[in-house]
């Protein structure tokens, strides 16, 4: 146990010190953007992360909230003209609330029911972004103001670098933390059997809620933060696909892993811009590294690589 | 076991490493002309994109040859959004940044374009849209141009024929897609401008297979006397079959959403006698031959058809007049210099594209009005050009 926490100390620090050293490496607004998405990919996974790989649970909606936080941010600010930082929270905290009235009777499903349940709760919120035309904009979009603090305003690439990097790294270290409390082992404990974990005294429900709740604000918070920084936002950001592409990353990167979710967002951010050159390849030569990673790494990048490095060293 | 995946994976790799120069071109003797753009080649648009993509490359490459643009070529490059503006916003600023483009081209979608319209105009490039949305153009944007008619365009043309045959109360049903949503607020804002009194406004939800319900509604409406149906793709058909087994009569009005094939092929004999208003290149042959987009819309079909051996569609016709018209800029500029190009597009008078004759000016960044439409009706399974 102390083994894991000082290892997860170390992978935070290397994480501050990469996102303090790679501006000097960064050309261009271009690639500032991809690492910024990234930024913002990695928040909702690690926050998926939680419920899937600690929790065992499963969410097809986590796309849903992203967009919740992504319109509800912009259409707080602009139309009630409220600071674009209190929208932020207020909408974080909506979703928040939401989710926790949705979650107590989802999450007493499970398996394929579960999946089905958060799939449709995704899928509604994606038909009210698309149907309600006036206050959303509809399928073509809405344009988000800029956002501002104290009346400094957040333009251009290298600023909102800065800040996506810091709520990452704030993230990460809240994760880490709760991983290793009490919570993360009651966490652990469901996940291996919600029968056993009952038995042993844990309030199974109360903890899945509780995780589910905190996933859904982190995604929703990522959502307004993506809104502001791209200064236009459509419902694509809010459909099943999206969903299905957060728990992709998950997966990919390695579940039960908060540096995993984080490497399987960056490289599915990045991926297919690397594949461009391939041009008609490219969507063929994604897919193949997808499936080759699932097939020679089931458990994921970094939980595979880690146990591989670590029977070398044996 | 792990030394192989090791291995496979560095091969895989080394593709890539071979492969990436290759792909993005080997520099060239003259200094290029850099184009680039972003359409949805993949996705749900991709009936739009890819005849879009197809036609660029077709003509960049028959540029090419002939020598390109006073002896520079054109180094094209193309990247895919998959429809989503998220992916557009991250390739303009690489097109940007990265690329250096001189000119861009694309949007497929109107979400597309409009997510990229901050970031094109503080980085001043001259920016020419695909996407059908008025947004886009107006307000006017000083980077920003497109070539595909508007929805108002179309609902203007509409609106023309209809009084022309004495039909002011019309019954509307529209759909809940973006074409939709667009068509039906240009149907409510222009009908008054146009003495046009709409009785009827029912709309359908995506995926719909049955309109019964609302065209039963539409057909009992006060004093209705013409049908318009906003929408695109599948409903299109559906909407023309239902309106014949309702054995309804009414003057049955369908828009440019509606003019390809499939909409006739989908309604099994039910589109006859559907009037909506199309670019001259769905009714080519029909074109008189002093018609001014006679020889332009024939010189583009018979390429592509010959190029690809698919259909042309009118989309890929938005394409063509958007290079062609950054091109003649390009050529009249005499250089890249981003406003010189910029103003040259601005200042386009009388070029006749596929979609109609472009005249832009500071204030139209469109350059059509609604004599670019030309209105047909379905007869025996195929379009009629009307007038």
């Amino acid at each position: 146990m102390v083994d894991h926490r000082r290892k997860g100390t170390r992978g935070l620090v290397l994480l501050a010190l990469i996102i303090v050293a790679l501006p000097a490496v960064i050309p261009n607004a271009y690639i500032y953007d991809v690492v910024i998405l990234i930024g913002i990919n990695a928040i909702v996974c690690i926050g998926l992360n939680l419920l899937i790989g600690y929790a065992g649970q499963i969410s097809l909606g986590h796309a849903g909230f992203f967009g919740l936080g992504a319109y509800a941010s912009p259409l707080l600010s602009d139309r009630l003209d409220w600071p674009p930082a209190l929208a932020l929270l207020a909408a974080a905290m909506a979703v928040g609330l939401l989710s926790f009235a949705v979650a107590k009777p989802i999450l007493k499903l499970r398996g394929h029911y579960l999946a089905m349940a958060t799939l449709g709760l995704g899928i509604i919120i994606s038909i009210v972004l698309n149907q309600e035309g006036q206050l959303t904009g509809g399928p073509d979009g809405m344009p988000v103001p800029p956002f501002s603090l104290l009346g400094q305003r957040a333009e251009g690439e290298a600023t909102w670098y800065w800040i996506v990097g810091a709520l990452l790294l704030a993230t990460v270290w809240l994760t880490l933390n709760l991983v290793d409390s009490p919570v993360g082992r009651a966490l652990r404990a469901l996940h291996g059997s919600e029968v056993a974990a009952a038995v042993t005294g844990i309030d199974v429900l109360r903890y899945k809620i509780m995780v589910f709740v905190l996933s859904a604000v982190l995604a929703s918070v990522a959502g307004s933060v993506y809104a502001h920084y791209a200064g236009f936002i459509t419902p694509s950001e809010a459909t099943f696909f999206r969903s299905i592409e957060f728990v992709t990353m998950v997966v990919l990167g390695g579940m039960a892993s908060t540096f995993g979710a984080l490497i399987g967002a960056a490289l599915l951010t990045a991926l297919p811009q690397v594949l461009t050159p391939l041009q008609d390849y490219q969507m063929l030569t994604f897919g193949a590294v997808l499936v080759g990673t699932m097939v020679f790494m089931p458990k994921g990048l970094v939980p595979s690589l880690a146990e591989r490095l670590a029977r070398h060293r044996r | 076991m792990s030394g192989k995946t090791l291995l496979a994976a560095l091969r895989h790799f080394a593709v890539i490493a071979i492969l990436w120069p290759l792909a993005t071109g080997a520099a060239l003797a003259a200094e290029p002309i850099r184009l680039g753009a972003f359409l949805a080649v993949t996705g749900k648009a991709a009936f739009l994109g890819g005849p879009e993509k197809n036609t660029i490359e077709l003509y960049v490459a028959k540029i090419n040859e002939a020598g390109g643009i006073d002896g520079r070529p054109i180094a094209l490059t193309v990247y895919d959004t998959g429809g989503q503006a998220k992916e557009a916003l991250t390739y303009v600023k690489r097109l940007i940044e990265q690329d250096k483009v001189d000119v861009i081209i694309g949007g497929t979608s109107t979400g597309e374009t409009m997510a990229v319209i901050k970031t094109v105009e503080e980085a001043g490039v001259p920016f020419v849209s695909l996407a059908g949305g008025q947004e886009i153009v107006e307000p006017v944007k000083r980077w920003v141009f497109k070539t595909p008619h508007t929805d108002r365009l179309a609902v203007d043309k509409i609106f023309y024929d209809m009084k022309a045959r004495g039909l002011t109360r019309v019954g509307l049903l529209s759909g809940s897609g973006g074409f939709d949503k667009s068509c039906r607020d240009n149907v409510l804002a222009l009908a008054p401008e146009r003495g046009m009194v709409i009785v009827a406004d029912e709309t359908h939800g995506a995926g719909d297979t049955d309109v019964t319900a609302q065209l039963t509604k539409i057909r009992s409406a006060p004093g209705v006397q013409a049908f318009l149906y906003c929408g695109f793709g599948a409903p299109t058909s559906i909407v023309a079959k239902n309106f014949r087994q309702l054995g309804l009569t009414l003057p049955h009005y369908q828009t440019h959403g509606s003019a390809s094939k499939t909409f006739i092929d989908g309604a099994e004999g039910a589109a006859e006698g559907v009037r909506l208003p199309a670019a001259a290149l769905l009714v080519v042959d029909q074109l008189p031959p002093s018609h001014p987009q006679k020889q332009v819309a024939s010189a583009y079909r018979d390429a592509y058809e010959a190029r690809f051996k698919e259909p042309i569609s009118t989309f890929g016709g938005h394409a063509y007049d958007a290079l062609f018209i950054v091109v003649e800029a390009i050529k009249r500029a005499g250089r890249t210099d981003k406003e010189t190009v910029r103003a040259e597009i601005e200042r386009t008078t009388g070029f006749i594209g596929a979609d109609g004759i472009f005249t832009m000016t500071p204030t139209d960044h469109l350059g059509l009005d609604p004599e670019s439409f030309i209105m047909v009706e379905v007869k025996d399974g195929n379009w009629k050009m009307l007038q």
